[in-house]
């Protein structure tokens, strides 16, 4: 009892939940109007979703067994989809670099350039991949050189803006020692920037990379090459075996490369995070 | 009071590598970090920057190298007022000076001969002097000459980020040096060293800056640093340059004040 009374003599904590401002209150209730808002109108039916399960079953029992018929066309344009990925992930790294330099805050351009820069790669990045991949599939025609050219845009768009990122944020030291001595301006960007954020580059790269196999692995949908035409193909023909093995095909695929990234990552910069 | 040392520094009889008058400089509109900042370095000279920490020791420098504006006041550096350059113009000014820095400030991942080759871009460009690798036959040799004077040319093909913090100083004074600056600045160079090392580096920045012939304004709130490598020392208190004196006139205790 002693002690109780004691206690009381204490400061008081601060309380367990405090009130919200009028401010607060209001966002709340706004964020909980936009939530309910963005499910009717994203069609939420909670019957649906319960009468969905013997639907997806009846799929499963037809398309399981997965056929492996077609292994050997579907390897092939297993192999169009990875090359498609790296020769559009290779070209939208390369570019991103120069793009990343007149991006970059302080580095190479003035202010009006960085904002026009940012706000280009700003577009390119609001535009989806299959929105690409159709452009160009209308620029150069069907086949996997308009899903290459969609792959470049999409990587270019997010290699480009994380480049630009990271050398903002590199240590200014080196880069101010350099200055002292009048170098210019590319000079200090090739020999104190670049060198300082190239593992974030590189992680980023990796990133570029494994997003670009997932992308070309549906860019097919609209004609632009790969392993997507075939499972496009699979649906509208009900050849659900085939679907399947595409689905494990791309998901093994995909599966493999990020570990990959994760392992490169690791020995590359020692670190799995961007 | 000590801080008030009205004695002035004999008249030069060198001219002056550096020439202040008027300075002043804030940050965001904030009271003036310092105000009415002047003084001259002799050519050859060697002046410590003296001041406790945020009066502004760092901000001066770099306002003297035009690395940041000042608010107002003029800055002649080596027979020029940095305030009336063009960039061309103010890139070869940079080229006939160098700076030390409390952090070594290389860039890590690259080998310890190409961050010497580096500070030879003030008097080459491109791509032959990015990496020791391309570089020309003669920054190489400058390059591996300068290792060679801080005692490290046997690490010349070394990752930056494999030294010791003594060794990455002296590849930076060697960096700083390589290109044969008239002038230099170093801010607080053995700051981030232990002591041992810290007195080994400075040892050596002097000894080489000194026989070279070579302008120095430095900081440091090492006072024995202060009074030993100094001709003349600054000394910084309120926004005010409160102590412009040689060291030879100085003690301990007049420097001491300024931290008080």
């Amino acid at each position: 009892m002693p002690e109780l009374m004691q206690r009381r003599t204490e400061p008081r904590g601060p309380a367990r939940i405090e009130r919200p401002s009028a401010l607060a209150f209001l966002a709340y209730a706004l964020a909980a109007i936009a939530l309910v808002w963005a499910f009717d109108g994203a069609g939420w039916s909670a019957e649906k979703l319960a009468s969905s399960g013997p639907r997806l079953a009846d799929f499963m029992s037809r398309a399981w067994p997965p056929s492996f018929d077609a292994l050997d066309r579907l390897g092939l344009k297993m192999v169009e989809t990875l090359q498609i990925a790296i020769a559009g992930a290779a070209l939208g790294i390369v570019l991103s670099l120069p793009v990343a330099l007149l991006a970059a805050r302080g580095v190479l351009a003035g202010r009006f350039v960085n904002w026009l820069t940012r706000t280009a790669l700003g577009f390119i990045r609001a535009v989806p991949d299959l929105a690409w991949a159709l452009v160009f599939v209308v620029a150069v025609g069907l086949g996997p050189f308009a899903g290459m050219l969609a792959i470049l845009m999409d990587t270019l768009g997010f290699c480009a803006r994380f480049f630009a990122d990271d050398m903002e944020n590199v240590d200014p030291g080196p880069a101010e020692a350099l200055t002292a001595t009048g170098a210019r301006k590319i000079d200090i960007a090739a020999t104190a920037i670049i060198p300082a954020a190239m593992p974030a580059f590189i992680s980023t790269s990796l990133y570029g990379l494994e997003k670009a196999v997932r992308s070309s692995t549906i860019l097919g949908l609209v004609g632009a090459g790969g392993i997507g035409m075939e499972l496009k193909v699979g649906f509208d023909l009900f050849d659900y075996p085939t679907a399947m093995t595409v689905i494990l095909m791309i998901a093994v695929v995909v599966v493999l490369v990020e570990q990959l990234g994760a392992v490169l990552r690791r020995r590359i910069i020692g670190t799995e995070g961007r | 009071m000590a801080l008030d040392i009205a004695a002035k520094a004999e008249t030069a009889v060198q001219p002056a590598d550096l020439s202040v008058s008027g300075l002043s400089k804030s940050f965001g509109g904030a009271a003036p970090i310092f105000s009415d900042i002047g003084f001259e370095v002799a050519r050859g000279a060697s002046v410590a920057l003296v001041g406790a920490n945020g009066t502004g020791k760092s901000t001066l420098l770099r306002c003297c190298l035009g690395l940041i504006p000042a608010d107002s006041g003029r800055v002649e550096l080596l027979g020029t007022e940095t305030a009336r350059l063009g960039a061309r113009a103010r890139r070869a000014l940079r080229a006939r000076t160098g700076m030390v820095a409390q952090r070594h400030n290389l860039v890590p991942r690259l080998s310890v001969l190409s961050n010497v080759l580096h500070g030879l871009l003030g008097r080459g460009s491109g791509p032959r002097y990015w990496t020791h690798m391309l570089a020309p036959a003669e920054a190489r040799d400058a390059a591996m000459a300068a290792l060679a004077k801080v005692g490290l040319a046997h690490l010349a093909t070394r990752r930056a980020d494999g030294l010791s913090g003594g060794q990455s100083q002296r590849v930076a004074i060697a960096r700083a040096l390589v290109c044969q600056p008239r002038f230099l600045i170093a801010d607080e160079p053995t700051a981030s060293l232990d002591p041992a090392a810290g007195e080994e580096v400075m040892a050596l920045f002097f000894k080489l800056v000194r026989s070279e012939g070579v302008t120095v304004i430095f900081t440091s709130h090492n006072v024995d640093h202060a009074l030993g490598y100094g001709d003349r020392v600054l000394g910084l208190a309120g926004g005010r340059l409160a102590i412009d004196a040689p060291a030879g006139e100085l003690t301990k205790r007049d420097l001491g004040a300024l931290y008080a």
